[in-house]
């Protein structure tokens, strides 16, 4: 973007924000928001402490663990939605009430089901991404040009081989696409995950900084882990950006 | 109108058959009852207006549609589905865009699970038979419209199948692209021994590159007449489009289809 005749670098706008988050802080206005400042000395003595690096490898844990079970299920589940009409309408109605359900209001279901353990947290955050995933995966194969399908069919393609040669390849944009928005939703879930089932991770370390009013600790720890999703999320655009050369071509 | 091969000498043996094929959807006849014998070794085109239902039929050939009732016939064994003894070429390509021109090529004998260098080998003839050598590791999204063709029509070729289902090919290509197709398609079906089925919707085109054209009727569809030019496959190319035959058939065939034109 230019303003006044001058190229703005990239993320202008963080930097921007960044200052007012800094001038705020600086005036006093409520204890509840340090200056940036203080929270990025913060989080420098933060980081290399041991309960902050076993927060960080539990909720990464939880996290990598739900989000490779929801992308292992959601994709191929999508695609079979999109392919069959049968299992279409039997799950479709289900993949959109969870996808628009306060799951929140479900995880103290998980709870009795799964425990309080490790294996409830990583159903929580799966189920937080796998909706979208599924719906994506499914639109983006409904999408694939008809002729595409039948070009499969014609040169003898089996079941198996149009899948993997074929439909999940014609499907890539909108399945990167559902899996972006679903590594987000994920990072609630574990969070959501962690302050409900068990206080572990980073949801023990929001508990406790929020409980005793320890502002620029908890805002570190909310900038890493926004940190961490945007480069997730980002990496995974860039993904997007390489295969969407086809994308409007199929 | 099925011709019979032993009544006329100059006929080949039908490599493909249509018998009382028909074909609905829901409550619209596409196809009514059509019978058509299509010779081996030589081009058909369906000629005939927009949604006289030769896309339907060439995809009933191809075993993609099942017809309501009739069947056809490939070398005298009935269709239940695709086979290896057919290939089509569509009429936006049907390209993998995130594969290369060779891989695109070789699908169709990967697929068949033909081994990688036996299958790059054979594609890599064919590429250089349509005249895209030095194209190999491009992608489809580089090359332009009559290029994509060809390598649509490559793939077809690699698997090496008998007959040859070609549905509107040259359609979404520019003219001289299309005219230089034209030529070449003569070359190609004069040196591969194969049965060309070519559905057009343009007469000049039908009559230049066929054997045989037969005339589709709209609503429902059925074969309205059957014209094999006579003298138009000695000729050279250069030449058909100035020859008295191929002017005639031209303007018979246009007097029987422009009361179909709204």
């Amino acid at each position: 973007m230019r303003v006044l005749g001058f190229r703005l670098p990239g993320m202008s706008s963080l930097i921007l924000w960044g200052l007012v988050w800094e001038a705020v802080g600086r005036s006093g206005l409520t204890f509840f928001l340090p200056p940036l400042s203080e929270v990025f000395a913060t989080f420098f003595a933060i980081v290399g402490t041991a309960p902050f690096q076993k927060a960080l490898s539990e909720t990464a844990q939880a996290f990598l663990a739900g989000v490779f079970s929801a992308v292992a299920i959601g994709i191929p589940v999508g695609i079979l939605m999109g392919k069959n009409r049968l299992v279409d309408e039997l799950l479709l109605p289900w993949v959109n009430i969870f996808l628009s359900a306060p799951l929140t209001a479900l995880v103290p279901v998980l709870m009795v089901l799964f425990g309080f353990g490790l294996k409830s947290i990583i159903i929580t955050t799966g189920l937080f991404a796998v909706w979208i995933i599924i719906l994506n995966a499914r639109a983006g194969v409904m999408q694939i040009n008809r002729s595409l399908v039948e070009m499969a069919r014609c040169f003898g393609a089996t079941p198996w081989a149009a899948f993997s040669k074929v439909y999940f390849w014609a499907a890539l944009p909108e399945i990167l696409g559902g899996v972006r928005i679903g590594v987000i939703r994920a990072v609630k879930g574990v969070i959501i995950g962690q302050l409900l089932i068990s206080i572990v991770g980073f949801g023990a370390l929001f508990e406790l900084y929020s409980a005793n009013f320890l502002m620029s600790h908890f805002w570190a720890v909310l900038v890493v882990l926004f940190a961490l999703a945007f480069a997730v999320s980002e990496a995974l655009a860039a993904l997007e950006r390489r295969v969407s050369f086809y994308a409007a071509k199929r | 109108m099925r011709g019979d091969a032993g009544a006329d000498a100059t006929v080949p043996a039908a490599a493909v058959s249509a018998r009382n094929v028909s074909k609905n959807y829901g409550e619209v006849e596409a196809l009514r009852d059509l019978s058509l014998d299509f010779p081996r070794g030589q081009l058909t085109s369906l000629l005939g207006p927009s949604g006289c239902g030769k896309t339907t039929l060439l995809k009933i050939i191809a075993g993609l549609l099942e017809p309501t009732a009739g069947e056809v016939e490939v070398n005298g064994r009935p269709v239940t589905g695709p086979g290896p003894d057919r290939s089509f070429v569509f009429q936006d390509f049907a390209l993998l865009p995130w594969a290369s021109v060779l891989r695109n090529v070789a699908f169709g004998l990967e697929l068949r699970g033909v081994a990688m260098s036996e299958r790059e080998a054979i594609a890599e003839k064919y590429i250089r038979n349509v005249g895209l050598a030095g194209f190999e590791k491009s992608y489809p999204h580089e090359l332009s419209g009559g290029m994509r063709q060809r390598v649509g029509l490559a793939r077809a070729l690699a698997v090496d199948s008998e007959v040859l289902l070609m549905d509107e090919p040259f359609s979404a290509v520019d003219e001289q692209t299309r005219r230089k197709f034209q030529e070449d398609l003569l070359g190609l079906v004069a040196g591969e021994n194969k049965t060309f089925l070519f559905v057009t919707h343009s007469i000049e085109e039908a009559v230049y590159v066929s054997d045989q054209v037969a005339i589709l009727l709209p609503r429902p569809s059925r074969v309205s007449e059957v014209i094999r030019p006579r003298g138009l496959r000695t000729k050279n190319v250069d030449d058909i489009r100035r020859d008295p035959e191929y002017l005639d058939i031209v303007d018979r065939i246009w007097a029987s289809l422009r009361s179909y034109v709204e």
